[in-house]
């Protein structure tokens, strides 16, 4: 029992450990258990007939032909939900959503008829065979074109609603106009000023794409009068109590299950029209019916992100501190508001948009608008637009640069936040936690060599034969995550607390219930790990149980880099509780007071005697055997953790790029990536993840794109159009750290999975448009494919044939 | 539809059983066999979640017909391990974190299993270009290329022993 304290806690694989995870076993022998592969007694298959036309009046919708073909079973329409008042739904964003359409289809691929049948393949038979007749309306695809006077009325069910779920709406097509900040303080510092810059800049419509598309089982027991869905949800309770509201079901019969997840991305937030019909066919069958998308749906219907359309402008001195920032959004939403954002902030965290930079007065606006575009806007591996937002003040800072001639590291330096501000209000009325940009900054420039690239850099501009242009990227972001202190979030009027549940055993193992739900985080491994460090229970014999509503306790979900900002807080309170327990216990066990004790590892001992003691698993069986007089059995806790504050995790980015001057193409080659995620509790981990989101980074920056044509087609919804990397084309990743806690957190951890993507991205467009600075250039919207890159070569006389 | 009888070997175990014609091999392994290993990502052909090993050679099962498999030998991610004994790539995998949701990894350690197969000493570039079929969103590669190189280590140690 005796054994030297360091094996004692390397046996406990706690917090830091580079633990590996505890999920891989039943991955890599294939036994994973996502929906698609529940197979319940009796189920039957759905599948959607959708619109063929981005605009049009529904006619008539034949339903005969399809069910004559054996194994159909029942063709729904939204006439046939409106009995059941289930033919719209509200949506997350104060709007509601058509679940069938309701005469009119607002996007091409939207929801018009669900065929159930015997089998998948009989359902497919049913959807082709049903016929719908259309007359086709003028189409919206541009934001800006849908503000105008001559646009046609997208929403009719609206058109009579001067003022929507977040203020007035001064045109039938827009949804909200949202500002944050000081506008007379920001137009203060631009009257002014020495210097200005403005730079409008599109971040285009992408997708997150996770590889497992969504779906559902729904079941529902028709006897016993309950519902089980298994779903693809990285928010099963939120699921669960918007159900229970839509379907009339008290919440306790809803069961709602997320099992495993073939990742999520913020694609699996939203609650989609396909849930609610399997929901529903499931009620009116009496059978368990599955539903999953197929990756054509996926990309076409289920939640897109991004679609900004952005002009920024920065005031500053002559010599490059920054004053003023000013920012213009007009988002587009597609046909219904349907974004996933905290329900106070439209546009989510965008107000985040003064980066890592001590910017004295800064306003910004974001106008959202209805289009002939499928709804979404959900955070792609970000935390509520903050992708948008570091993407727009890190161009906004180059451009600046650009125009004083000024290094662009140095421009940084000069305008960061500084260590000893800290905690520091911005001008959008954030508190950031923590952080050292300074340091972190030194840091990578030092280990890339910045001054001999840039050298080498000016060599290659002197040479006019050059094959390649050679671009230096450079990003400092801050991000603002873990979602968040319930007075100002909240996902239908529920606080975005998280929570967690332990219960230890009489034989000294726990069982941790959570609120979130992994998606490939690692939250089996991790958590355990929070757990064992707090309560000194090894990690192998802590299981972590999450996504069934019926036994963890309610959560607002995983998403928002929020596990460990939020949940992860639950843990390690939770824990605390029973560790203040389990030091009455051991007081009485060892028959001293507990002010006589101190904590040790993974026990209690009397202060100085080594050799008196009682360990977790001795006052575990006491907990259940013997528990002091007056304390209740047992040695469990719950914790509903409310964060004071969000988190601010950075980093510190540093691309170099290559580009052939023939082609267009360009090799990535170098990525040199450092990270500030605060405490961190599994390197192995948190390097895969950062791996993985600068990946989803890249596949942004440089291919992916949802477009559309006139007619409101959209283009490339396959996998061999939308752009997914493959490993050949995947760059090299160096990582880096450096650690901040954040002083509010109960371990000082601050989140990491999103800040790869949101950092890495802006990272790819300054490299790019770095290669072209010299020749003016300040910026180029994504993405950055050889044949745009090629064409920008030609527009400045520098490609070479 | 009419069924036709099929017939072919599995993970070493012979099947014989009765398809629509138009069954795909991914619905038949998943849905008849219970075999849920392989997995639909895209049904294009693009993912590579739904790999198999069709007679010594890496096949995208959602565009492959049940009834084209007529006295094959399949080998899907359920038949790696042998005697509860890990093969060598599932090792490498859980050993340098090459995975995280878990959906793309039995098409990759399928195609991983075939490659090492096919070249054993593989070189970082024949990797990449090697599981290139085979898309993965969560990992960015570089552990996966890690695992693979694991794998190639533990056969050769072990086929020189």
């Amino acid at each position: 029992m005796n054994a030297p304290l360091q094996d004692r806690e390397a046996a406990l694989m706690g917090m830091g450990d580079s633990r590996l995870r505890k999920e891989d076993a039943r991955f890599i022998q294939g036994k994973g258990n996502y929906v698609d592969d529940v197979k319940l007694p009796g189920m039957v298959f759905m599948d959607i007939v959708r619109s063929p036309l981005a605009h049009a009046r529904i006619k008539a919708i034949h339903k005969e032909e399809a069910l004559k073909i054996p194994g159909v079973l029942a063709v729904l329409t939204a006439e046939d939900l409106k009995p059941l008042k289930l033919h719209w739904m509200p949506t997350l964003a104060g709007d509601v959503a058509a679940v069938l359409a309701d005469e009119k289809v607002h996007f091409q691929m939207q929801e018009v008829a669900v065929v159930v049948a015997e089998n998948r393949y009989a359902a497919a038979d049913g959807k082709e065979a049903v016929q719908v007749d259309y007359e086709e309306l003028p189409v919206v695809i541009d934001p800006v074109q849908a503000l105008t006077s001559e646009a046609p009325v997208l929403r009719e069910d609206l058109a009579s609603k001067t003022e929507g779920a977040h203020g007035p709406r001064n045109h039938p097509n827009e949804i909200f106009t949202w500002t944050a900040g000081d506008k007379e303080a920001a137009d203060k510092a631009f009257e002014s000023a020495q210097v200005t810059v403005k730079q409008d800049m599109m971040y285009p419509r992408v997708h997150p794409c996770p590889l497992e598309t969504c779906g559902c089982v729904a079941s529902f027991d028709p006897v016993r009068g309950d519902l089980t869905t298994y779903i693809t949800s990285q928010a099963p309770h939120v699921v669960r109590t918007v159900v229970s509201m839509l379907s009339g079901i008290p919440e306790s019969k809803v069961r709602i299950v997320s099992p495993d997840i073939g990742g999520g991305f913020g694609n699996k937030v939203g609650i989609y029209p396909g849930y609610v019909c399997a929901i529903v066919a499931s009620i009116v069958l009496g059978r368990p019916v599955k539903w999953v998308e197929d990756r054509i749906e996926n990309l076409s219907s289920t939640a897109f992100a991004r679609d900004y359309h952005m002009s920024g402008e920065l005031a500053a001195t002559a010599d490059g501190k920054i004053q003023g920032l000013r920012v213009d959004v007009v988002a587009d939403h597609g046909a219904f508001d349907a974004c996933a954002d905290p329900t106070k902030f439209p546009a989510g965290l965008f107000h985040i948009c003064s980066g890592s930079y001590d910017i004295p007065a800064a306003h910004c606006s974001v106008k959202g608008v209805y289009t002939n575009k499928a709804p979404g806007g959900v955070a792609y591996r970000c935390s509520f637009r903050v992708t948008e937002a570091v993407y727009l003040i890190e161009r906004m800072v180059d451009v600046l640069a650009q125009k004083l001639d000024m290094d662009k590291a140095e421009i940084r330096e000069k305008n960061f936040i500084r260590k000893e501000q800290f905690p520091y209000t911005s001008a959008f009325g954030f508190e950031y936690d923590s952080g050292d940009y300074h340091t972190a900054l030194k840091q990578v420039l030092d280990a890339v060599d910045y001054k001999g690239l840039r050298a080498e850099q000016a060599a290659k501009r002197a040479d006019p034969n050059s094959p390649t242009l050679m671009g230096i990227g450079l990003v400092t972001f801050t991000e603002i995550v873990g979602a968040g202190p319930s007075k100002i979030c909240d996902i239908l009027g529920i606080g975005m607390f998280d929570s967690c549940e332990i219960r230890v055993d009489p034989t000294g193992s726990a069982i941790a219930r959570m609120g979130t739900i992994s998606q490939g985080q690692g939250h089996q491994t991790t958590y355990a790990q929070i757990i064992a460090t707090e309560l000194g229970i090894p990690s192998e014999v802590i299981q972590v149980e999450e996504g069934d509503t019926n036994t963890a306790p309610y959560g607002l979900g995983t998403y928002g880099s929020r596990s460990t900002p939020v949940a992860g807080a639950a843990i390690a309170m939770a824990s605390r509780k029973i560790h203040a327990k389990a030091k009455k216990i051991a007081a009485s066990l060892l028959e001293v007071g507990e002010d006589d004790l101190e904590w040790e590892v993974d026990r209690f001992k009397v202060r100085g005697n080594d050799d008196k003691f009682k360990t977790m698993k001795d006052i575990s069986w006491a907990a259940y055997h013997q528990p002091p007089e007056g304390l209740e059995p047992g040695l469990e806790a719950v914790h509903y953790y409310d964060p004071p504050n969000f988190t601010f995790p950075f980093g510190i980015y540093l691309a170099v790029v290559d580009i052939d001057r023939a082609t267009g193409e360009t090799k990535i080659r170098r990525f040199y990536a450092l990270d500030d995620c605060g405490t961190r509790i599994n390197p192995m981990i948190i390097e895969g993840q950062i791996h993985g989101g600068l990946t989803e980074g890249f596949a942004v920056a440089m291919g992916q794109l949802l477009s559309f044509d006139a007619q409101g087609n959209i283009q490339g919804n396959s996998l061999m159009d939308y752009f997914l990397p493959t490993a050949v084309e995947t760059p090299h990743w160096e990582t880096d750290y450096t650690v901040t806690p954040s002083p509010h957190h109960p371990i000082g951890a601050k989140g990491v999975a999103e800040s790869p993507h949101v950092g890495s991205i802006p990272t790819f467009t300054a490299a790019m448009v770095d290669a072209f600075a010299h020749v003016g250039v300040t910026h180029v919207d994504m993405p950055h494919t050889a044949f745009r890159t090629w064409k920008e070569l030609k527009k400045h006389n520098l490609n070479l044939n | 539809m009419g069924k036709k009888l099929v017939s072919m070997t599995i993970n070493g175990k012979k099947v014989e059983e009765a398809v629509e014609p138009r069954t795909l091999l991914v619905h038949f392994l998943r849905e008849q066999l219970n075999l849920t290993g392989a997995h639909i990502g895209c049904e294009t052909s693009h993912c590579g979640a739904c790999t198999v090993d069709i007679d010594g050679q890496s096949v995208k099962s959602c565009t492959h017909l049940a009834i084209q498999c007529e006295d094959s030998e399949i080998l899907t991610v359920e038949g790696l391990a042998q005697d509860g004994v890990l093969h060598a790539v599932q090792e490498g995998f859980y050993q340098e974190h090459g995975l995280q949701c878990g959906f793309c990894t039995p098409g990759m350690l399928v195609r991983s299993y075939r490659l090492l197969k096919e070249n054993p000493n593989p070189t970082e570039e024949e990797i990449r270009v090697g599981i290139s079929g085979n898309l993965c969103r969560c990992t960015g590669y570089q552990n996966i290329v890690k695992a693979v190189q694991y794998a190639a280590k533990k056969l050769q140690e072990t086929a020189a022993a």
